[in-house]
Formats: C-alpha cells, sequence, structure tokens
C-alpha cells in the first residue's frame, strides 16, 4: 500500500533573529506559516527543501511541518507543535501573535 | 558573597569576546551550523521555538542586588521585560537576537556573571542547597565547594566534549534541599569518625528518560581530595560513557550497565594514578573560598515589629506561615518569594519585580539573594523585625503569594510554549491548577504538596520526583499527560510510580482533583501529608480514584 | 594533502611519508622511533611498556563533538609520555587551545578544514598560555615536562 503523501510546507528559524519563517512561492522566508507554499507531491518537495537547505547563511537548517489548506485557502499547521510555533507561547501574548495584533 | 578575582575577570570577558568571534565566524561560514551549535550551547544559548534562549548561570543559586538589578535591565533592554527562574537556579531570557548576545554577556561580565556551561555536552552550573549559610540545619556552608567546583570545570580542557551534560550538586545539610541523588554527582558534606571534613560522595542519579536515584561511590572522601576524586569520575566517565544513543550517554546508564561495584573500582584505579600527579589545591586558596562565604554579621536586637504585625495582619500571617524558615539566627527568618502567583507562569518575574526584590535584598536582606531550583527567589537573611516592611515591598510588587510549599506551588518546566524539545505544554497545566485549587480555597487544609510538571521525558520540570508528578507526552495528535505518585526530591528521595494511561489536558484537573479528594478522605488526620498518607496506603485507593471507571468495572 | 597546525601556525607534516602503525604492529617492530595510531578508545595501560620506544602518536578525533582524545591524551602525559602528540580528524579551530592544554603538540587537519577555517582563526586569540582555571587551582601539580 503506498502511503498518501501528506501535504508540507518547508520551515526553520532565521539565524539572525531565531523566530520561525516558512519558504513561500517566490523562494522568500515569510513569517506567516499562511505565506508558505504547499508541497503537495513528495519529489518536489525533497527537490525544494534541498534547495533550501543550501542557504547555511541565513537560516539553521530547514525541515518538513505538515501542513492542510484552511478554509480561506491558505496552509495552515496540522500540529500543535506546530500551530504554537506559528503563534507563540500560550501564556503572554509574545511572538507572532502579538505581532500580528500590532499590524 | 565570593567576588570575582582579577583572573574571574579576565576569563569571563575573553570568554565574551570568544563568543562574539564565534558569532561572526557561524556569519561568515567558517563555522557551520552543527559546528556552532555546541559552542553556542556552551555559552548558554539554545534555539527554541519562537527565538533564541539565553540562560544565565546564577551560580549555587547565589547573588545580590546589583546583579538581580542588572538582570532586570537585560530583560528591560533585550528581552520583553522579564525573565524566567529555572529548577537548574540559572534565569533564562526567551527572546534574545543572536546579534544581540555577545552584548548582553558583556553586561553580565559587568556584574561578575555569565552564561557558561549552563548547556552542552560538559560539567553544567553546579547547583547548592538554596538556604545555604542561613539554615539553622546546617552542617557546613556548601558553597565554597560549589564555587571550587565551579572554577575547576569551567573551560577544563578535557571535559567539554562529554558524552552528554553532566551536572554535580552539593549539599551541606542532613536535609537534601538540592536534589542531590538525582544528580550525575551528589556531595553532602560530612565529617569523619576523628572530626575531618569531607563528603559522601553519590553518583548516577538522574531523571530523564531513564531516571535513577544516585548511589553512594565514596562513603568518605577528604576535603582536600576533592577535585582529584571528581575528575577521575569524569575520567572514567568521558572515556566509557555511551556515545551510540543519547538516551544512553547519562552516567546513570554507565552505573547501571557496569555495576556500581565495578565502575567504583575504575573510579578508585584512575584516582590512584591521578594522585600520583596532584599534590592537592592550595590550602590558602581553600580557606580564601570559606571566608568569602562567611555569615554577615547579624543584628541581633529585637523591637517585636514582627509578632504585632502577625496578630493584627491575617495575610502577613499566613505568608509567614507557609514561606519562612527558620533561620540559624533566631532573630531571623529565610523567606521564600513565592514566584507562583495564582494563574501565573511558575518561575517568571517581571522586571520591576527582581528590583523589588534587589531593593529588599539592599536595604533589608545583607544583600543576598538566593534562586531555588523551585522556581522561587529566597531572602535568606531577613531580621524578624524586618518582615513587615520586607512584605510590604512584595506585596506591592505582586510577590506576597503565601503558597510556598503547597499545591499552587508548582514546578513547571516551558514546556511546549517555548521549547524545542517539548511534546506537551506545561505552563498552562500549572495555570489551570494553581487557579482551580485556590477556586475550591482547600489549598491550606490539603497542605505541604509538590506538583512537579515536565513537558517532556527529559524531565526538567522534576516530574520523578514530585508528590504528584506530571508528564507531558503526544499521543495520537494530541497532548496527552501522565501521572506518577510517590515521588520525593529530598534525602528520603523516591521515584514517583506510574499511576496508569495518560488524561487529556481536559480530563487532567478534574482527576486531580479526585485524587486531592481522596487524599483528604484517606489521611489518618490533618497533619498526615499527601505522599506520608501515600507511602502507608500504597498507590491502590489513589489510582482508584483517578480511574474510577476501571474500579467500576472490576465490582 | 594534511595541513599541520602548531602554535607557529599552519604547515606542512614533517612526518609525512611515515606511516603511522597499530598497537599490535608496534609491538613486534624493533625501530626505536615508532610513530603510532590510537583510537580514541585505545587500552592505555597495554601500552606502557612500548612507550620508550615510540617517537609520534597520533589520535584520532571521528567528529569534534567525541571528547575521549582529550582525556586519551592527558592519560598518556601522566603515563609520562613526553614525545609528540598529534589530533587528527574532525578537530576544530574552537578546540585547539582545548587540545593544546590537554597534551596534544599539534593537529592535522584536511584541505577543506584548513581552508574554511585559515590558518588566522587558529592562532588569532588562541592564547592557550594565558591561563586557565586548572593551572591555578592545580598549579602545585608535577607538571610533565614537553
Amino acid at each position: 500500500m503506498v502511503k498518501k503523501f501528506t501535504a508540507k510546507v518547508i520551515t526553520t528559524n532565521r539565524l539572525l533573529e531565531g523566530d520561525a519563517v516558512y519558504l513561500t512561492r517566490d523562494g522568500i522566508w515569510s513569517p506567516e506559516f499562511g505565506d508558505a507554499e504547499l508541497f503537495t507531491d513528495p519529489a518536489g518537495a525533497s527537490l525544494a527543501l534541498e534547495t533550501a537547505n543550501r542557504q547555511t547563511l541565513l537560516h539553521v537548517g530547514a525541515y518538513f511541518a505538515d501542513a492542510e489548506t484552511d478554509p480561506s485557502g491558505r496552509p495552515s499547521p496540522t500540529h500543535y507543535r506546530e500551530r504554537l510555533r506559528s503563534m507563540g507561547p500560550s501564556n503572554y501574548c509574545h511572538g507572532k501573535q502579538a505581532e500580528r495584533a500590532n499590524v | 558573597m565570593y567576588k570575582y578575582s582579577e583572573f574571574d575577570e579576565f576569563f569571563v570577558r575573553r570568554r565574551v569576546e570568544e563568543f562574539r568571534d564565534q558569532v561572526r565566524r557561524r556569519l561568515d561560514g567558517s563555522l557551520t551550523e552543527d559546528e556552532f551549535k555546541p559552542l553556542r550551547l556552551k555559552n548558554g544559548l539554545y534555539l527554541q521555538l519562537h527565538a533564541y534562549m539565553l540562560r544565565v548561570a546564577i551560580p549555587y543559586g547565589t547573588f545580590d542586588s546589583r546583579q538581580m538589578r542588572q538582570l532586570a535591565d537585560i530583560a528591560d533592554k533585550w528581552d520583553k521585560g522579564y525573565g524566567h527562574f529555572t529548577t537548574r537556579q540559572n534565569i533564562q531570557f526567551n527572546w534574545p537576537k543572536l546579534a544581540d548576545v555577545p552584548a548582553i554577556l558583556d553586561a553580565l561580565a559587568d556584574v561578575d556573571m555569565h552564561a557558561i556551561q549552563t548547556s552542552g555536552n560538559c560539567i553544567r552550573n553546579v547547583t547548592a542547597d538554596h538556604f545555604a549559610g542561613a539554615a539553622a540545619d546546617e552542617i557546613a556552608d556548601p558553597r565554597p565547594t560549589a564555587e571550587l567546583l565551579r572554577q575547576w570545570s569551567t573551560d577544563h580542557p578535557e571535559f567539554q566534549y562529554l558524552p552528554r551534560k553532566f551536572k554535580i550538586a552539593v549539599s551541606g545539610s542532613s536535609r537534601d534541599r538540592a536534589v542531590t541523588k538525582a544528580h550525575d554527582i551528589g556531595l553532602r558534606s560530612i565529617r569523619d569518625a576523628g572530626g575531618s571534613p569531607g563528603y559522601e560522595v553519590l553518583i548516577g542519579g538522574g531523571l530523564g528518560r531513564t531516571p535513577m536515584i544516585g548511589a553512594v561511590v565514596r562513603e568518605f572522601l577528604p576535603e582536600s581530595e576533592l577535585l582529584a576524586y571528581v575528575e577521575s569520575i569524569l575520567r572514567v566517565y568521558n572515556l566509557h560513557g555511551r556515545r551510540d544513543n543519547k538516551y544512553k550517554a547519562r552516567l546513570k546508564i554507565l552505573v547501571h550497565e557496569t555495576g556500581i561495584e565495578k565502575l567504583s573500582r575504575e573510579i578508585e584505579a584512575e584516582f590512584a594514578e591521578r594522585k600520583k600527579w596532584f599534590a592537592g589545591v592550595d590550602p590558602e586558596l581553600i580557606e580564601a573560598l570559606k571566608s568569602a562565604f562567611k555569615p554577615p554579621e547579624f543584628n541581633l536586637s529585637r523591637t517585636g515589629a514582627f509578632e504585632r504585625r502577625l496578630e493584627k495582619d491575617s495575610g502577613f500571617r499566613a505568608w509567614a506561615d507557609t514561606n519562612l524558615f527558620e533561620h540559624r539566627c533566631s532573630a531571623y527568618s529565610i523567606a521564600t518569594v513565592s514566584l507562583k502567583p495564582i494563574g501565573g507562569t511558575p518561575g517568571d518575574a517581571s522586571a520591576n519585580q527582581m528590583r523589588a526584590l534587589a531593593d529588599i535584598a539592599e536595604r533589608l536582606g545583607h544583600d543576598e539573594i538566593r534562586a531555588s531550583h523551585e522556581q522561587n527567589i529566597i531572602l535568606p537573611h531577613i531580621r524578624k523585625d524586618d518582615l513587615p516592611e520586607a512584605y510590604d515591598v512584595l506585596a506591592a510588587s505582586g510577590l506576597q503569594t503565601a503558597n510556598f510549599g503547597l499545591v499552587s506551588d508548582i514546578i513547571a518546566c516551558p514546556g511546549m510554549d517555548y521549547c524545542a524539545l517539548a511534546t506537551a505544554r506545561s505552563i498552562p497545566i500549572a495555570q489551570e491548577i494553581s487557579r482551580r485549587f485556590a477556586a475550591l480555597g482547600i489549598e491550606r487544609e490539603i497542605g505541604s504538596m509538590k506538583i512537579k510538571i515536565s513537558g517532556c521525558i527529559n524531565a526538567c520540570g522534576h516530574h520523578h520526583v514530585g508528590h504528584i508528578g506530571i508528564l507531558g507526552l503526544e499521543r495520537a495528535g494530541v497532548e496527552n499527560y501522565q501521572i506518577t505518585l510517590g515521588g520525593d526530591a529530598t534525602e528520603t528521595a523516591a521515584l514517583g510510580d506510574r499511576a496508569g494511561r495518560g488524561f487529556s489536558a481536559d480530563e487532567l484537573i478534574p482527576a486531580l482533583e479526585r485524587l486531592v479528594e481522596a487524599y483528604l478522605r484517606l489521611r489518618d488526620s490533618c497533619r498526615e501529608t499527601f505522599l506520608e498518607a501515600y507511602r502507608r496506603l500504597g498507590p491502590e485507593p489513589f489510582r482508584a480514584a483517578l480511574y474510577p471507571e476501571t474500579g467500576k468495572l472490576a465490582a | 594533502m594534511a595541513v599541520i597546525v602548531r602554535d607557529q601556525g599552519f604547515s606542512k607534516d614533517d612526518l609525512d611519508g611515515r606511516s603511522f602503525i597499530g598497537m599490535e604492529d608496534a609491538e613486534i617492530s624493533e625501530d626505536l622511533s615508532l610513530a603510532i595510531e590510537l583510537p580514541n578508545h585505545a587500552d592505555l595501560p597495554a601500552l606502557k611498556t612500548l612507550l620508550p620506544k615510540i617517537g609520534a602518536i597520533r589520535i584520532n578525533f571521528p567528529n569534534f563533538g567525541d571528547g575521549r582524545g582529550f582525556s586519551i591524551a592527558t592519560k598518556l602525559r601522566h603515563m609520562g609520555y613526553a614525545g609528540r602528540l598529534r589530533a587528527s580528524g574532525h578537530v576544530i579551530a574552537d578546540q585547539y587551545a582545548l587540545a593544546r592544554r590537554s597534551g596534544f603538540d599539534e593537529i592535522e587537519i584536511d584541505d577543506e578544514l584548513a581552508a574554511r577555517q585559515p590558518e588566522n582563526q587558529w592562532i588569532s586569540g588562541k592564547d592557550w598560555k594565558s591561563g586557565s582555571y586548572q593551572d591555578r587551582l592545580l598549579k602545585t601539580e608535577l607538571a610533565p615536562t614537553r
């Protein structure tokens, strides 16, 4: 049985800032999970990860995060770890959730 | 208190420059991320979920008002206005930027502080009894030993790339407040039959994936042979500790797999060799360390202000009842300042709270502050009659929570709200437990209760040695919490027993409520603590309370 | 080509062409200035009788995170070994001072690492003799000469 490929985004933490970022369709890193390119085929995903991991001076090493499409059509995390990472801690309004509130 | 020597100052500054250079070399590609990572970890810098995290050493938990104020300034200038006190007597900043870290390290060096060896596979910041130098039950102040070990272990050329981290704790009392039995090396000050000072040495304790209580490897080690002996333990570990699996790389696994008798012989053989080259530490240096920790000059006068306030203020009375501990000098108390406000994040202090604590310490506390592994702040020397004034300053900063040792005085690691290793959140669980029992108003009725929460198997929240331990794991894509019962972190150390299947976050609080209700029902008097009741009755009645459905099935 | 790092900087390998042999071969050799290769899990007591006829020892670091070599070097010096002691493999510039302080004389690195971490990174600011806690605490130690 061939296991169905779970859609993925590529993510890492920026070397200088340390914050979580996501690879967009334009090949740049966005702080928003929703901006990420959603990979639905394994070959394309692997190739993109390999390319991303050549940017060793920008980030600390990229990896796949499982994702699904939310009702607005943007990718969103399926696992609670990546959900927390894309928002910020639950005890204070710090991190991305605070940055969003300030926009 | 120990003041930096010229060499300490020189060393710490040189280290900051070295790290500044390492950051530069990471950014220009000279160092790969794999190479840079252990270097930044040895300087206390982690990369967590949302940001870098800097873990600053507070050696053996002892610091002063100047240092506390600098931590507050660092929190304001480079972080988000607060710091997090940890179970390793350290303080962590959750939001620094890589480029700012060398400047933060410089600011620490300005007040004789550093972040060296607070992480990485090396000998970590040495911890000690947080009541050191103040407790009435103390035999010897553990801090001269801890400072000696800090110096010896700092940048030790042989032991910077060990199989895994290595933790040493020192206690100078018959009461163990330093969890010495859960450290790679636990040292307890004792005297031999002739009255000479020395240590009982335990090795191989540790929590984490395979929790173990340390075993005695030397019943008496003369004080003067400490470094040679500890060095021998480390050398045997460095050469023979497992490196094939990071979960089997701690000393406890080597002790377990080799056997304490055989390993003890190997250490003694190494020690015999080592001693040939070791003429001992300069006795003058030992004496200088001891005199650095001489007690302050206590003011023995009494005015009765303490008793007068007790009489008329129930809030103060409640605080004095739980948060004070017997000082070696009867006119004084050791005050624990709880960093566990109801519904708050265990161990967090805002910059302004840090400044308030610094003010009290400077004005009323012989300028001494301690960070405890229970994530509270200790003011070790407050004259009883100054306690009302100290309490008012605490109250003005929201630091007057009267819950030391109670159910809401919870140890919790940062968990998945911050930590990259975590498998579940800890902080919201601690917040909810604290709110729930405060709302029920039964905290004082429950009495002594140590709840300890870890957000992963690494057990930074010491869950194995909590009276009630909570371990957060992932189960089928959601957070799930396992409960252990009957753990003990003191001189009667014990690992808790796993109660049974885990609970979802929603099920957990009601389950704990049933557990506590069962205890209140089952105890033989209001003086029998949860731990005593558990030891008397065994796990069954408590399991039945946690899992009422299994009881029904059996019936 | 290997690069040898010493206090003076990078140099060519003056032991090039000499082969480092294993302990078993060393036992039967009649050479009076042996160069031997030791793994970082070597059984040192077995080496004791051989030490007088060894002129150089090379200890391999399989990766820079494996610090057994530092203890092996210290033990060899404590056993009285006064010949050349070389670390080879994955040792990074940031470990140079540790290696020297543990008893190594020199480090053998490959060209890739030498290019990525050039000479100045190994010698600049790596003043390993400028003092350490261990020297201060253990200064009464009878340090072996080298």
